[in-house]
């Protein structure tokens, strides 16, 4: 019950803001603001996106104008402004990727899970995002779930293994 | 990816083990630390040490080449409020050594960056680490917490009246923070768009206050400058081009991965240490340094050494060290789509010259690929480059113009053929076996 409560309302768990305050402490006292970026990802780990309303709440808990926060969640790549499947996977395409089949393993995916870049499957389970440069490209294809996993050398094998770990 | 060749390693000494010789205890083990020890213990004076910095003659391993020492050197003495920076926000495609630096030796980036902080009088310091790479990035805080609790960061280190604290700042996923002055921006929680220079961060920088930037290779070669001397590193590359270097070896060889090597090597050795081309196929095209860097034909590469002075007289740039190969079965035409397509969607929209022509650049190649070229859409790509290249702030514009010049340059007959045939001169199948996703005979 509680954690559909912390879904459905803007405002942020004990536990996320406990997070946070240990990213404020990194800067200087009167810089918070520079942890807005961890506290946007805090956030969007708790709620799945990040709706206005919850970057308003990580805005206000830093002291900032809820603008400025916004620019900086629309700026990021990586930040959901829309709901998401619970499987966000990122393929890079980019051509040091590309030459050792990144593009392939987009078109693998997209076959396997019959949706395209930007699209979420029916039952909420995949959404499959096109990505930039990841900093891995010797272990290309690559891809990443949920922004903080990276998986290396995805041949049909692996991915055939990975969608069928995704429960 | 863990290092699979090297000659004479100095920043992949503590590779070996992988994962399992990352921790403080190994590093230390391996001598690590002890030059931190000896910059305090022995009072060495900032001077000294940024002179003995600059006779390495180490250049900035993140792209740009400009030498370290001599960057070191501008920080004003007197500020009372100073930083130093790390930039891990290694995006640039081809690049993936720092990840690597991080992941299996990430105390040499600490050491390098607090003995930089002792030599510029810097308290604070901050690493900057790439969006994508988050385990790598928990790899770090984990690394500062070890050294936190063993005394090499805080308050009077090792009994010395130096203190230094260091923090990791996660990225978030944008190409341009790698740019030095919209990584301040960011860190400073905002988006992450570039600043007018001059002022130069030695003198406005993080918060407005004097800021050293180094890469994350060129903070961790310092404990091994300092621990073999300045001129036996300088000695291991060639002059000018001092010491080793990290190169990502990524595309169409049989070992993609990182090499260290001695500056000077030639392309020939790298090319071989990764075990050759793939498939035995014949070399095409190489992109020396990073997709930024203008590309180069096979030829011209093979004369090449891997050096700032070698690569540059050959018309290109060594930058961060990503060698990208590319074989006979790739459309140059498609490759630089490709990557005016990254351009286009990673221009952080400032400068008008970039926010526009990134995306004129990326629609008039995509219709060269898909056979709707005009015969005049070459020149008008190179005069789209005219317009963008110098006129804005930071180097992203230069960085979407010089892949398209270069590629138009030396492979002018293949857009041609395109143009006028409106398909590739490489049959698609061809380009289709190039990857090496497929199972012979399963495509």
């Amino acid at each position: 019950m509680n954690t559909q409560n912390t879904l459905l309302s803007p405002e942020l768990s004990a536990e996320a803001l406990k997070k946070i305050d240990r990213e404020v402490a990194k800067y200087p006292a009167d810089q918070k603001q520079s942890a807005v970026m961890a506290a946007l990802v805090i956030a969007q780990d708790e709620k799945g996106w990040l709706s206005k309303e919850t970057i308003a709440a990580v805005a206000g808990y830093l002291g900032m104008p809820p603008i400025a926060a916004y620019e900086v969640a629309s700026f990021y790549n990586m930040y959901d402004l829309q709901p998401v499947g619970r499987y966000k996977l990122t393929v890079c395409t980019n051509l040091p990727c590309a030459l050792s089949g990144g593009v392939h393993a987009a078109d693998y995916v997209k076959e396997k899970l019959g949706i395209d870049f930007n699209e979420t499957t029916p039952d909420g389970k995949f959404t499959l995002k096109e990505g930039e440069c990841m900093g891995a490209c010797g272990d290309a294809p690559v891809m990443l779930v949920n922004n903080k996993r990276m998986c290396s050398f995805m041949l049909p094998e692996q991915i055939d293994a990975l969608l069928a770990e995704c429960k | 990816m863990a290092l699979i060749d090297t000659i004479n390693p100095l920043l992949t000494t503590g590779w070996a083990r992988g994962d399992a010789g990352w921790s403080l205890k190994d590093y230390e083990a391996r001598g690590g630390y002890a030059q931190l020890k000896r910059v305090l213990s022995s009072k060495m004076t900032q001077d000294d040490l940024i002179a003995e910095v600059k006779k390495s003659v180490l250049r900035g391993r993140g792209g740009a080449g400009f030498p370290t020492g001599l960057k070191w050197s501008f920080m004003p003495k007197a500020a009372p409020e100073k930083y130093v920076v790390c930039n891990t926000d290694e995006g640039e495609p081809g690049t993936f050594k720092d990840r690597d630096l991080l992941r299996f030796d990430p105390h040499s980036t600490i050491e390098g960056m607090i003995i930089a902080g002792y030599a510029v009088g810097a308290k604070r310091g901050y690493n900057y680490i790439h969006g994508e790479i988050f385990e790598i990035y928990q790899r770090f805080e984990e690394a500062l917490d070890q050294a936190r609790a063993a005394g090499y960061l805080g308050n009077n280190i090792l009994g010395s009246d130096f203190s230094f604290d260091l923090f990791a700042h996660h990225g978030w996923g944008a190409y341009i923070c790698g740019e030095e002055t919209g990584l301040l921006e960011s860190i400073e929680g905002k988006k992450g768009q570039p600043r007018y220079k001059p002022p130069f961060p030695a003198n406005f920088g993080l918060y407005g206050k004097p800021t050293t930037i180094n890469n994350t290779e060129t903070f961790a070669a310092i404990p091994f400058i300092l621990g073999m001397g300045a001129e036996a590193y300088l000695n291991l590359g060639k002059p000018n081009n001092g010491g080793t270097k990290l190169f990502s070896v990524s595309g169409h060889v049989n070992r993609p991965g990182n090499y260290e090597v001695p500056m000077g090597t030639p392309f020939a050795k790298l090319l071989e240490m990764a075990g050759g081309m793939r498939g035995g196929r014949k070399l095409k095209a190489v992109i020396p340094g990073g997709s930024s860097a203008p590309v180069l034909p096979a030829d011209v590469m093979m004369d090449c050494t891997m050096d700032y002075d070698s690569i540059a007289k050959a018309g290109s740039m060594l930058g961060s060290g990503a060698v990208i190969v590319m074989d006979e079965t790739v459309c140059m035409v498609k490759a630089l789509e490709r990557l005016s397509y990254f351009y286009y969607e990673e221009s952080c929209g400032q400068c008008t010259p970039c926010r526009e022509g990134s995306g004129w650049l990326y629609r008039v190649v995509h219709r060269i690929e898909h056979g709707q070229g005009r015969a005049e859409d070459l020149d008008l790509l190179n005069r789209v480059t005219d317009n963008m290249m110098g006129k804005t702030i930071c180097a992203l514009a230069d960085a979407a113009a010089f892949p398209v010049r270069s590629f138009i340059k030396h492979f002018k007959s293949e857009f041609e053929y395109h143009i006028e045939n409106k398909k590739c001169l490489v049959d698609p199948e061809v380009q289709k076996m190039g990857s090496g996703f497929f199972k012979a005979g399963a495509a």
